[in-house]
Order: structure tokens, then C-alpha cells, then sequence
């Protein structure tokens, strides 16, 4: 395996200074957090981030024409602009800010397919989507009385591509897929299935959920014409993230949600729309945790999405080869180098519960279960498997750390 | 808890060697459940005369907590009248584990108790962990 320079050892060992979170002790033993996946720690910037809008300049935006008012409208839509530089947008006006990658699914599956869907036609997913990229095409399928294809993954946990042009015959309206898999960490070939969709007439919604924070991703190479993400997965708070979509696209969706702020002008009978982005947020938004979230994105961006890859990439490779040492362990997902950090396994029958347990009093944080991708487990032909994940505050002792812990499972468990 | 009391030698005992395994030809009560949390799977088969529980067996898959749960409740109801074994609530159960569980655990632990309940009544009557909220 190839090992970390030395001076870049030192450069994550002291990232994990910033999270106040590692101060503290799980069942008397240091906390070593290994399920960034689910939803990553906080640095104490963000933390601060929060407290200072509270603090200084808590008001409603786009609205009041004070002083504190104007600084608000300011942060936030500072962080559009933000979001579109990452991402590669052609304009700011491409983002628009929703709860989550759940919600930006619902909105396409919604505002988009709504008017986009009719009976008879296809939408094109994969067997490894998250429940949140299944389920909202699921309901739009059953309402529209369309039909659900997907394309499958092999025994390594890739995709298998070639019935690709089969399942793209027909009318296929949308393809909806993620760009580096929850369970496996495995990166799909995005850019590829997006010009052999478009070649088809069909449209190309990318899950980013766990590629944004972990490769970085640019919407412009992609060429996908929707794309959404969580700002909890990479450092920011919960409750915000948000959607791309293609300038025309966007256009031509009707709202999602009605209410405040997504208006033009209000009649008793009827009301017109609001530009984009605005015409989709609608309410009052996630004011706060979107103006941390721009805190966040600017900490993730001074590491740099190469070096955070890299570092994922190192312990990946620790992860396989410390647990691959290990009798009856299972690891899922394809080679370090064609998945982000996520490391899925299981271990002899003992059930992922048991051995997430024995590691939670070593003070190692796992997820235990089908992570929210259950299909997916019922084609590996198992219940539950047990993941590790990482993020930037991870350094190499947490896996000998996580290896331990496993050893020991096995041999409370083993009869 | 340290690990060592949380995973008490009877937990491990009952965990690898389950005490009233497996199916029962014709039951008279069967009910299955799962919890999709974690994919456990349970079965629990009975045979009842005279009102009471003659047999019973259970099986699926699960964790340590779960099977040991199911194994310990499949030993209390044993030669118990159905209204005896409706009278058997969440703290009985917590109390055979004799561990403390965390709100994600105490779903495994309580899936045999729900599913025998839901078996005997027909239909699930509250989730176990509500019913002695009153």
C-alpha cells in the first residue's frame, strides 16, 4: 500500500483539531467516527457560522430592506454562487436550494416528471440506488403508469453496462442514478450513460450525494441535467442542500411547492412565477444552515477535492488490506481505485448489528444494516452489512483501530 | 455497560445454541415479522391444547440480541395459557436479557414479543414498547 508523506499525515491528523466533536470519549475510549456516509462532523467554522446569524444578523431574506436584512439576502445568495462555481454551473441561477438530495429527487420527480411522465413510458434507474432515488420514481411510475427499468451491477459492484442500449430503447424519459454508490463507494461511469441517454432523448439525473464530498463533481463533464446533493454529507449542517438543474430545464418545470417567495404577482384566482431559482423556494428557507453550508464548502475546497479523494483513496486501501488479513471477513465493491471511502463487509453469519456493537465500545462509530439500499442487499444475498466510511478528519491508526474490533467480534461471536 | 455486560454469557448462550428451534408441522398459531431496519427475520410456530402452549419453535435470522430475545421468550411461554402469555410485556422481556438497550436495539429485542402477540391476537394489537406507556 502506498503510504501517506509525512507532511500530509500532519495535515489530517491536525484537521481533526478543527471538529470540537473529537474531544469527546464513546464508552471511555477516544471516538473514532467512521460513518461520514450517513452524515460527516462538523468543524468548528460551521458550528461558529450557525451561532454568528443568530447572533449578529438572524432576519428573513429577500425581504426587508434593512441593514441585517440585506446582510442575510447576502450570505445566502452568496453560497448560490458558491455552489455554482463548485459544481461547474453555467450560472447561480442553475442552483436552487432544497432540504436535501431527497428532496431534490422529489422536486425533478415532481415538478419535472409530472408534466414530462405519461403512461407508457420508462424511467431507467440501477439496483444499487438509495431508497431516496427509487422510491420518488417509484410513486411518479405508479401515479403516471409508467414503467421502471434498471440497469444491474455485477459481482464486483459495478455497473454492468452491457444491456445498456436495450434498456434505453423505447421511451425512455429519464435516467436517475448515483454517481458513486452508498454501499460500495463505487464511482459509475456518469459521463458515459449521460451521452448514450441524451443520444436516446432521455434526461440524466445524477444522485451526488456522496460523490460531491468525496471526488467533487463538475455538472458541465457530467453533462447531466439534473443533479442533486446534501451539505450534511461534506462538513455542513443538516436540513440543506440542493438541486442543479439545466438552465432550460428549470425554465420550463412548473413549481413544486407553492407559497411565499416563489411568486411574481398573487391574485385571488391565480398567480404567476418567479424567476429560477427563486420559483422553487418557496417558504421561508433554510437560511441559517445554508449560509454555514458556504463555510463548509469553503473548508472542503481549501483541502482541495483531489487531495480529499487521495486521502480516501490511502484509506480504502487500509481498510481492504487490515480486515482482507482477517478470516470470514466479506468485503464488497470493487478496487480502491474505482470506489470513494466506503468500505462494506461482513463478517462469518455473525450479524452486523453484533459486530457494530463490539466496535461501538472500542469507540468506533459504524453503520450497521442495508443503508437505506435495500434491493441492493437482497441481491448480495444478505441482510445487513456492516460499513465503514471516511471522511477528512480519518487518519490510518482509526482503521488498525476498526481491525482490532473486528477481530475481537469474531471472537466473542465465533462458537 | 461494559461490552463484556452487555454481551452476558446467557445472551451468548442463547444466541448460539437457540433453545426451541425450528418449525412445527400444522401449528396452530404461526406468525412471521421482519424488521426492516436491520433484515432480521422471525418465525414463531406454536401448538395449543387446552388453551395452552403445548410446543413452539421459532425461526429466522437476526442478531445476538433478537435471537437470544426470541430463545428466552419461546422458553417463558412454554406450558403457559394464551391469557398468561398475553400478559407478558416489553419489561419481562427486557427483564430475561437483563441489559440495558438503546431505542434502535430494543426493536430487535422486541421483535419475537411482537410477533407472538400479533400470532395470538389475530392482528398487532400496539407496537410492545407502547403498551404499558398508561
Amino acid at each position: 500500500m502506498k503510504t501517506l508523506a509525512p507532511e500530509r499525515q500532519l495535515d489530517f491528523a491536525s484537521i481533526r483539531k478543527d471538529f470540537p466533536i473529537f474531544t469527546q470519549m464513546a464508552h471511555g475510549k477516544p471516538l473514532i467516527y467512521l460513518d461520514s456516509t450517513a452524515t460527516t462532523q462538523k468543524p468548528f467554522q460551521v458550528i461558529e457560522a450557525l451561532e454568528h446569524y443568530y447572533r449578529t444578523y438572524n432576519a428573513n431574506i429577500h425581504r426587508g430592506v434593512y441593514a441585517i436584512a440585506e446582510e442575510a439576502t447576502a450570505r445566502y445568495e452568496e453560497v448560490r454562487g458558491k455552489v455554482a462555481r463548485v459544481l461547474n454551473a453555467r450560472s447561480p441561477n442553475e442552483i436552487v436550494f432544497t432540504r436535501g438530495t431527497t428532496e431534490s429527487v422529489n422536486l425533478v420527480s415532481n415538478a419535472w416528471g409530472r408534466k414530462n411522465v405519461s403512461k407508457g413510458d420508462v424511467i431507467l434507474l440501477t439496483e444499487m440506488e438509495h431508497h431516496s432515488n427509487l422510491v420518488p420514481w417509484q410513486i411518479l411510475a405508479a401515479e403516471k403508469g409508467a414503467t421502471l427499468r434498471f440497469i444491474p451491477f455485477d459481482g464486483r459492484g459495478k455497473l454492468d453496462l452491457s444491456g445498456l442500449d436495450a434498456l434505453l430503447e423505447g421511451p425512455v424519459r429519464i435516467v436517475s442514478l448515483t454517481h458513486m454508490s452508498n454501499v460500495f463507494g463505487t464511482v459509475n461511469p456518469v459521463a458515459e450513460i449521460a451521452r448514450r441517454a441524451h443520444a436516446r432523448g432521455a434526461l440524466v439525473f445524477v444522485d451526488a450525494a456522496q460523490s460531491l464530498p468525496h471526488i467533487g463533481v463538475d455538472v458541465r463533464a457530467l453533462d447531466c441535467d439534473f443533479l442533486g446533493f446534501s451539505a450534511h454529507k461534506m462538513l455542513g449542517p443538516t436540513g440543506t442542500g440542493a438541486l442543479y438543474g439545466k438552465r432550460e430545464h428549470l425554465e420550463a418545470m412548473p413549481p413544486f411547492f407553492g407559497g411565499g417567495e416563489m411568486i411574481r404577482e398573487v391574485k385571488l384566482e391565480g398567480s404567476t412565477w418567479n424567476d429560477i431559482p427563486w420559483k422553487f423556494e418557496a417558504g421561508t428557507m433554510n437560511i441559517a444552515d445554508t449560509i454555514a453550508f458556504g463555510v463548509a464548502l469553503d473548508y472542503v475546497e481549501r483541502i482541495g477535492f483531489e487531495a480529499i479523494a487521495e486521502h480516501s483513496r490511502e484509506l480504502v486501501s487500509e481498510t481492504m488490506r487490515l480486515l482482507g488479513e482477517i478470516p470470514g471477513v466479506t468485503i464488497y465493491g470493487p478496487s480502491p481505485a474505482e470506489r470513494g471511502g466506503i468500505v462494506p463487509f461482513t463478517l462469518d453469519d455473525i450479524h452486523a448489528h453484533d459486530v457494530a456493537t463490539v466496535l461501538d465500545h472500542e469507540g468506533v462509530a459504524v453503520r450497521a444494516g442495508h443503508h437505506c439500499a435495500m434491493p441492493l442487499h437482497r441481491k448480495l444475498g444478505v441482510a445487513a452489512t456492516t460499513r465503514a466510511s471516511f471522511y477528512v478528519y480519518n487518519v490510518p491508526s482509526d482503521i488498525a483501530v476498526l481491525a482490532e474490533g473486528v477481530r475481537k467480534a469474531k471472537k466473542l461471536f465465533s462458537k | 455497560m461494559s461490552l463484556d455486560d452487555f454481551y452476558r454469557q446467557t445472551i451468548l448462550d442463547h444466541y448460539q445454541n437457540p433453545r426451541n428451534w425450528g418449525t412445527l408441522e400444522n401449528p396452530d398459531i404461526s406468525a412471521q415479522d421482519a424488521n426492516p431496519l436491520c433484515g432480521d427475520e422471525i418465525r414463531i410456530d406454536l401448538r395449543v391444547k387446552d388453551d395452552r402452549v403445548e410446543a413452539v419453535r421459532f425461526s429466522g435470522k437476526g442478531c445476538s440480541i433478537s435471537r437470544a430475545a426470541a430463545s428466552m421468550l419461546t422458553e417463558a411461554i412454554e406450558g403457559k395459557t394464551l391469557d398468561e402469555v398475553k400478559q407478558i410485556n416489553r419489561d419481562d422481556v427486557l427483564d430475561m436479557l437483563g441489559i440495558e438497550l438503546g431505542p434502535v436495539r430494543l426493536k430487535c429485542a422486541l421483535l419475537a414479543l411482537k410477533t407472538l402477540k400479533v400470532g395470538i391476537y389475530g392482528v398487532q394489537q400496539s407496537w410492545p414498547g407502547e403498551e404499558d406507556e398508561g
